[in-house]
């Protein structure tokens, strides 16, 4: 099995792996159904897995085509906390040659193991993205995030190392020593999350430091938008990707943008995709948003069936001019932030992305949620903007219906727009309150 | 000629929320400004405020820095008779000339009643106010 993985492709500068980026179809999906049967066999080795197939009444032989995998039950974050710290190995501990662990914000941390073949496997995808990006051994590569139990520092720092790439393990802190350290060394990309990307940029511009030489910099392990790319790109002087991962699978590489960054490749060879409906578990089409669930393909010492990785994406419809399989949109939220209203699923961050396309009004929002005589009304309070305001009340009126209309098509759901004052609504620091939902409340 | 008679009321975007008003003249006092005249259009959750004041680019000036939303629109000023039909004939000479009024409201003014209107073609309007005998204030008796 690994050696599909491993193969490198010599002839081809922008891929690692050619056979693999750009498998045909029908390929895949043999390939796909091969490793799920494989994987299946793997997570029999873990008390966990047995029990749920048992209660889900399926049998790892009742799996036969990709289709059969909705019958599998679910894996939650709860599930792998539970069986904090060995209990989801399905290898024993002489086979796994590292371990790390998801950040422990809520309850224990989660524990991963990693065999040899899993830090092999992971390496390999890891060079996929950073040659999908145009990397090469030619380039310096400036790892600025932290090592250690967190899986983005030496997750990125074998694979780099496997494309040759003069590795610099600079991990975090010490700003202006990382400052020099691109300039002396003539680091060519850089990796780090997107906040402290901006913390570089602003002591680089105090200093008067030009990071003349970078051009690359792959920025993840925290959401980021649009805005903030073109941001980066310009005070940093960089091409900036978007990197997807969770320690769950490995750590970062499961998903990246390649140069086209209008949507992220994840890795179907490895990663099998399924896109589902948060409430129902039903699962959704291409185009549609939901919550991104993923069953590993190779993963050896820890396997998993349908983890919900609570990120919200969906599968893209267009194919991709770089060659390579379906992507994914870049991650809008998490799906305990979606509301369910008169049955329609609403993520607060499909509001966001239509008010930004909006000049008349402002970013900032609040959603009030009610039930009105048993039915539920969603009411938005969004600013006016500098640019909205002609004088005329006609007009606002005008600018208030737009503004629902475009919710509308957004959300397929009618709403109530009230058009507020500039500078009036609670700006949040952190992570954003801007729900309040009153139909619990009587 | 025309331009003479155009007078700039200042319209600031308002929630309907109590208090708004008062914080509106509340500023304009604070910092000297006349109001001659206030109206309030209201629509759903929302309004606009339209006031001719002495200063209006101090007025935009000040309440943009407060937070508000400002606009400068163009009105007239019509001194009505004060004899039945006036408004009726001023109606009819716009209508005749197929020029909108978008709404209008009126003040007291000091020797007169005074009719301000928002017309969808000022300058035209004007013309045939002036032209059928009608009585416009100049924006100077404002400003
Ligand atoms: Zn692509």
């Amino acid at each position: 099995m690994r050696g599909h993985l491993t193969t490198r492709d010599v002839q081809s500068d922008m891929f690692w792996n050619t056979a693999m980026e750009t498998i045909s179809a029908a390929d895949l999906e043999a390939l796909q159904i091969k490793r799920l049967k494989w994987t299946l066999h793997q997570t029999q080795n873990v008390a966990l897995y047995r029990s749920k197939l048992k209660e889900a009444g399926v049998a790892p032989g009742d799996i036969k085509t990709l289709e059969d995998a909705a019958k599998l039950p679910f894996t939650t974050k709860k599930e792998l906390q539970a069986g904090y710290p060995f209990g989801l190995l399905a290898v024993p501990l002489r086979q796994i040659v590292r371990i790390h662990t998801t950040s422990g914000t809520t309850g224990k941390p989660t524990v991963v193991g990693y065999t040899r073949g899993d830090l092999e496997s992971w390496s390999e995808l890891i060079a996929r993205n950073l040659v999908m990006v145009g990397l090469s051994d030619e380039d310096v590569f400036q790892n600025a995030v932290n090592y250690g139990l967190f899986t983005g520092g030496l997750g990125f720092h074998y694979g780099a190392e496997k494309v040759g790439m003069t590795v610099v393990p600079s991990a975090t802190g010490n700003t202006q020593r990382q400052i020099e350290m691109i300039e002396d060394f003539g680091v060519t990309a850089i990796h780090c999350t997107p906040s402290y990307a901006m913390h570089l940029a602003e002591v680089a511009e105090s200093t008067g430091a030009e990071l003349a030489t970078l051009k690359t910099g792959i920025f993840g392990a925290e959401p980021w938008s649009e805005s903030m790319r073109s941001e980066l790109e310009g005070r940093l002087g960089v091409t900036a990707f978007d990197s997807y991962g969770l320690s769950e699978m490995y750590g970062p590489g499961v998903a990246f943008e390649c140069p086209e960054r209008d949507g992220l490749h994840i890795w179907h060879d490895s990663y099998l995709v399924e896109i589902i409906d948060p409430a129902t578990g039903e699962v959704l089409g291409p185009g549609e948003r939901g919550e991104l669930v993923i069953t590993p393909l190779v993963k050896e010492a820890m396997p998993l069936l349908r983890y919900r990785t609570g990120d919200i994406t969906m599968l893209m419809e267009e194919d991709c001019p770089c060659g390579r399989g379906r992507k994914i949109a870049r991650i809008t939220g998490r799906s305990d932030d979606m509301l369910v209203i008169r049955g329609i699923n609403v993520f607060p961050s499909q509001i966001e992305h239509v008010l930004l396309g909006l000049p008349e009004v402002g970013e900032q929002f609040m959603v009030y949620i009610d039930r009105v005589k048993h039915l539920d009304e969603m009411t938005i309070e969004v600013e006016m903007s500098r640019a909205g305001f002609s004088g005329e009340l006609q007009d606002l009126a005008r600018i208030q219906k737009h503004v629902a209309g475009a919710l509308h098509n957004a959300l397929g759901l009618r709403t109530t727009v009230k058009l507020v004052e500039p500078g009036s609504l609670p700006r949040f620091e952190g992570k954003a309150r801007r729900i309040v939902d009153r139909r619990g409340a009587l | 000629m025309e331009k003479s008679y155009i007078i700039k009321q200042i319209s600031i975007f308002s929630e309907n929320r109590p208090g708004r008003l008062a914080a509106v003249a509340g500023a304009l006092k604070e910092a000297g400004i006349n109001i001659f005249a206030f109206s309030i259009a209201e629509a759903d959750g929302f309004g606009v405020v339209r006031a001719l004041v002495d200063r209006p680019e101090d007025a935009h000036r000040r309440l943009t820095d407060l937070g508000f939303r400002v606009s400068f629109t163009d009105v007239i000023g019509v001194k009505m008779r004060d004899e039945p039909g006036g408004l009726s004939e001023i109606a009819g000479v716009l209508g005749d000339a197929a020029i909108n009024i978008e709404y209008a409201y009126a003040y007291s003014g000091r020797d007169a009643a005074v009719l301000i209107l928002r017309v969808d073609q000022v300058e035209d309007a004007i013309r045939k106010i002036l032209g059928s005998g009608g009585e416009l204030l100049k924006a100077s008796t404002f400003h």
